[in-house]
């Protein structure tokens, strides 16, 4: 398998970053060091997924980018603004929908998106309010208190509360944590939404499948350090490393003589033979035609083959392997 | 919005969000400190103090209005004050604040605003509810709005900063509680300081609670245990530390940012 490239900084693609991260540090009072430096560029209206395991750091780079948490060291931009210095005007673009499902109980669905709304210093505006609630379902539940609501109705409502200052960022900090298939789907739609509207979706989940769907990128961040971030297509090319094993009916001591050519490994004390190609080798003009090719030469060499089978890495496969290489 | 302009929309939005709470707790924030004052009329007033002197030439009901207006407001900003800005913490929905693009002194706008104009309704609502027990002259009205807003403000600060430092149910209540009702029973709602042997006069100076009532109730009849220009530069001296310490929070964000 061809080693891992990283590139924790995009090549400028033109535009400016929307969000722009440069060697950001925090370490808490308790010493425990959250982020190691960590560079990353969001692109303008882009979804991207951060993955990483609990404790990786994902909700401290959120929480300094939103306002909730100061950096010890490195800047922030949103926009071009500092998150620090000018902090109205970065803050005026995010929307955050928190982790935790953390709710004024006592206060009915609509007041609370509403105050939403008058701390992001905008007027009323009860249609896009209506909207926002239609979308998310939630319309027939607006003069419910909050403590009457479902989890999964709760998770609607700090999303609400989130879009209702017509952001352009939104961060997602777990979205789908603990939340059923309905809402998992009404959520993606509402995010497809927004995406078409140009909002840009910053997700963090430890859900590879999510990733993998919704994503455009993916940001993989073990123990405050941003492993790598790559194109999701691109990602899944690079480390979507395929193998190809040969279980044998006896044993081998060396492979078969004419099959030199096809880097093949010899494991299991002589009883499996193992070819690792990448996956878009199958695909590619001429490459597919290589797997026919060591087919024919294994027959012509007399292989004892008891059973074939083919694995593709899953982005979960690359995860597990990305987090266990730096562990 | 540019960029450092005020934010006034969110102060507004804090601050009706937190009246709205005053309505929907009617019972609790106004019903309740009105019914207990009442019974400090019939006990003290009416019951007791029929058969006490009157007190620098004015009857022992009408004496102790402005003392009991004051232990209310003072208990009342305290709570109102220290709630508005923990419940958020305890419930967490402070990552809304944090992460909106208000400067904590427009926070602290909107619910200390909210709590001074609770404590200021509640305490006029007392003040006309004594109408009805005992005779009550205003001789100053403005000094007495003055000493009503100025205490209603500073104590609503110091709630904001308990209900900042407090990790607890029982940190936040610890004040009003425990700390605010001996030094208002001691601080002469109840009685003129001159009533007490002189050790006892000399330590109810150091007693803040003593500045705020003995002026107030100057404001009503011009009778004082000190001179009310010092109980309104003391009333500015408590001001000017709930700022600073507030100022002090904000720079750090001690218990709001990490």
């Amino acid at each position: 398998m061809s080693p891992i490239q990283m590139s924790p900084i995009q090549p400028n693609s033109g535009k400016p970053p929307v969000v722009s991260i440069r060697n950001l540090t925090k370490v808490y009072g308790n010493g425990f060091k959250a982020l190691k430096g960590v560079d990353l560029d969001i692109r303008e209206g882009e979804i991207l997924a951060l993955l990483g395991p609990n404790g990786a750091g994902k909700t401290t780079m959120i929480s300094i980018v939103c306002g909730l948490v100061n950096p010890s060291g490195g800047q922030v931009t949103v926009g071009g603004h500092d998150v620090v210095r000018d902090f109205r005007a970065t803050r005026s673009m995010i929307g955050l929908v928190p982790q935790e499902l953390t709710t004024d109980q006592f206060e009915t669905v609509i007041n609370t998106v509403t105050f939403s709304r008058g701390l992001h210093g905008k007027g009323k505006n009860p249609a896009l309010i209506e909207q926002i609630l239609k979308d998310l379902s939630l319309w027939e539940k607006r003069d419910n208190m909050l403590r009457e609501l479902s989890g999964g109705m709760k998770r609607r409502v700090l999303i609400a509360k989130a879009l209702a200052h017509e952001p352009r960022i939104l961060f997602l900090d777990e979205p789908t944590a603990g939340v059923d298939v309905t809402l998992r789907r009404d959520m993606w739609q509402v995010v497809e939404k927004l995406r078409a509207t140009g909002v840009t979706i910053i997700l963090t989940t430890h859900y590879i499948e999510e990733a993998e769907e919704i994503a455009d990128r993916v940001g993989v961040i073990n123990a405050g350090e941003l492993l790598l971030i790559e194109d999701k297509t691109t990602l899944m090319k690079k480390l979507g490393a395929k193998q190809l094993r040969l279980e044998l009916t006896h044993p081998l001591e060396a492979v078969p003589p004419g099959l030199e050519s096809f880097d093949l490994k010899l494991v299991d004390d002589g009883n499996a033979l193992v070819h690792d190609y990448a996956s878009d080798e199958t695909h590619g003009n001429g490459q597919g035609s290589r797997i026919a090719a060591l087919m024919k030469a294994l027959s012509a060499a007399d292989v004892p083959i008891g059973d074939i089978s083919t694995h593709q890495s899953s982005l979960e496969d690359i995860f597990v392997k990305l987090i266990g290489e730096r562990a | 919005m540019s960029a450092n302009t005020f934010n006034f929309e969110a102060v507004k939005s804090i601050y009706f969000f937190e009246m709205a709470r005053m309505r929907r707790t009617l019972l609790q924030s106004v019903i309740s400190p009105v019914i207990t004052t009442s019974l400090y009329f019939i006990v003290f007033g009416t019951a007791i103090g029929s058969r006490i002197q009157e007190v620098g030439g004015v009857s022992y009901g009408s004496f102790i209005t402005p003392g009991l207006i004051m232990l209310t407001l003072l208990t009342q900003c305290i709570s109102n004050g220290s709630i508005g800005i923990y419940f958020p913490k305890f419930t967490g929905t402070i990552y809304e604040l944090l992460s909106a693009p208000v400067a904590m002194t427009e926070v602290l706008l909107g619910y200390v605003g909210a709590a001074a104009s609770k404590g200021l309704i509640i305490g006029l609502i007392i003040l006309a509810t004594a109408s009805f027990f005992v005779d009550i002259d205003i001789a100053h009205p403005f000094m007495m709005a003055l000493f009503l807003v100025l205490t209603a403000i500073t104590f609503s600060l110091f709630g904001f900063i308990i209900g900042i430092w407090a990790k607890n149910f029982e940190q936040l209540n610890i004040v009003p509680m425990l700390v605010v009702p001996p030094l208002t029973f001691l601080g002469g709602s109840f009685y003129s300081i001159d009533m007490l042997p002189p050790f006892w006069q000399a330590v109810s100076h150091f007693n803040p609670v003593l500045y705020l009532v003995s002026g107030f109730r100057w404001s009503f009849y011009e009778i004082a245990d000190v001179n009310p220009v010092v109980s309104l530069g003391m009333i500015g001296l408590f001001l000017v530390i709930c700022l600073s310490i507030l100022g002090w929070i904000f720079r750090t964000g001690y218990r709001l940012r990490s």
